[in-house]
């Protein structure tokens, strides 16, 4: 698992959270940090040969960096990685995501078993 | 990718995507992936293995991140390996050292990859020797590998690395903490990190002091043994090796490992840490106590392979079944704990000399 917070904003509790819950559910994550652009983001899922990337944001750039990282991935021929988006999402956008790749999305309130249950059913490998 | 000569091939010239699942397969635990360890292994023993450990909180992800920085200055490509515990209840881990180590995240010649313990004990993971090997037959001319935060006895770390960086800060407790055997015994270069908190300098005088009343009592200092090889002729290498050093400017005129004070945040004495880390390397090279200790290494490695397979074989149906039933003996007192030994041992010798197909 990686999970990731890319662009601006500096507020990383959900992403914490998420990782703490995945980590009880006993998965191996790999927090990055901070202020991740989607290029440091897809080269480190790239290195750590990560299953899952979780991307949390709370910014409003969403429609940006999510695809961006699709975008990334497909030129680095990965094709087997599931990729989730969480934080604070418009419901509108959530089609347009989905649409660029991203697996689903989990906004505010979502029970963290929710999260993990989803992992587990669609891991692509 | 189960091309063994392709997979091979993308190794050695360093595709990070055939680095990453070759190290998960490691680790994993895929018996497929022997095939290919054993066809790198002539390619392997060129790289530098640097260990840093210290206690948690230490800064050990955030040194490393400047050497790493450090090591690129001076045109070296570097590979990380980084540790943190699994949880022993969940076997789910947060690896959290990658976070201060961003700054080189789009750096084609480093490559970062975490690793959890996975149950092992010692501060490293089992995969981590041989996750070594690919980072060295990939090319990296540098493999650091920061263990998980130790306490006083997590030393694995000696049996894998050319190099081993103590880092230490102040605070942590009284002088007899540096008295102790085990963890502080096995630097090869200490740093002294945090030092511009209080109570560096006091830090930095006790290892001193600890290193000095070593030599006095007759040790040689481990920098410069293969650590145990003094029954095998180590002394003369060890002189050897003190000639290399000072040659290499590694260490004072005794062969005493330096002891150098960074603030790693800042990058503070960064610089003089690896000179020494680098110093140290080519002294071991030039005496021939490189070879000394990763013979030492290989002697060790060998023996936890054999330890390794001779425990697989208990993994059996059969042999889990004599294991429970001796375990219900030894509970119930019908025999003692070594009565049932000999009895497994005996049990699984005879199959050894009468497999069943």
């Amino acid at each position: 698992m990686l999970v990731a917070k890319p662009g601006l904003d500096g507020h990383d509790r959900g992403a914490k959270v998420i990782a703490r819950a995945l980590r009880d559910a006993g998965m191996e994550v790999v927090y990055t940090g901070l202020r991740q652009t989607p290029e440091q983001i897809v080269q480190a899922a790239v290195q750590e040969d990560a299953d899952v990337i979780a991307l949390s944001i709370l910014s409003g750039a969403h429609n940006h960096l999510f695809p961006r990282v699709m975008e990334l991935l497909a030129q680095k021929g990965v094709n087997d990685v599931l990729v989730i988006g969480g934080g604070v999402i418009p419901e509108d956008d959530i089609p347009f995501l989905k649409k660029a790749g991203i697996a689903e999305i989990f906004g505010p309130g979502t029970p963290t078993k929710a999260t993990i249950d989803f992992i587990r059913a669609n891991l692509k490998r | 990718m189960s091309d063994v000569p392709e997979t091979v091939r993308r190794i050695r010239s360093g595709d990070p995507r055939t680095l990453a699942r070759t190290i998960s397969r490691i680790d994993d635990g895929d018996p497929s992936v022997a095939q290919v360890l054993r066809a790198l292994h002539t390619h392997t023993g060129r790289a530098h293995v640097i260990g840093v450990t210290g206690p948690p909180g230490s800064g050990k992800s955030t040194l490393v991140d400047k050497f790493v920085g450090e090591f690129r200055r001076r045109g070296l490509s570097v590979g990380v390996l980084a540790v943190d515990p699994s949880s022993p209840f969940t076997g789910g881990a947060i690896l959290g050292d990658r976070i201060r180590m961003q700054s080189h995240a789009l750096d084609e010649g480093v490559y970062i990859r975490s690793l959890a313990t996975r149950g092992h004990l010692g501060g490293l993971s089992g995969a981590v020797m041989e996750a070594v090997r690919v980072l060295d037959a990939a090319g990296f001319d540098r493999i650091l590998i920061e263990t998980v935060g130790v306490g006083q006895s997590e030393v694995d770390i000696v049996r894998l690395a050319d190099t081993v960086v103590l880092v230490s800060v102040p605070g942590l407790g009284d002088d007899i903490q540096v008295l102790k055997a085990g963890i502080m015994e096995i630097g090869d270069v200490f740093v002294v990190n945090k030092s511009d908190r209080d109570g560096a300098d006091r830090v930095v005088r006790e290892i001193r002091s600890m290193l000095e009343t070593a030599l006095v009592n007759g040790v040689t200092p481990r920098a410069l043994s293969g650590a145990g090889v003094a029954d095998r002729g180590g002394h003369h290498i060890a002189s050897a090796a003190r000639e290399s050093a000072n040659a290499h400017g590694y260490g004072d005129a005794h062969g005493l490992p330096p002891v150098l004070k960074t603030t790693a945040e800042t990058g503070e004495g960064v610089m003089p840490v690896v000179d020494a880390v680098e110093a140290h390397r080519a002294a071991l090279e030039e005496s021939g106590l490189l070879r000394e200790r990763r013979l030492r290494n290989a002697a060790y490695e060998l023996r936890d392979a054999l330890g390794k397979r001779l425990l697989a074989r208990l993994d059996s149906p059969d042999a889990l079944a004599r294991l429970d039933a001796l375990a219900r003996d030894v509970v119930e007192r019908r025999r003692d704990v070594y009565d049932a030994v000999d009895a497994l041992h005996e049990a699984l010798s005879l199959e050894e000399k009468h497999p069943r197909r």
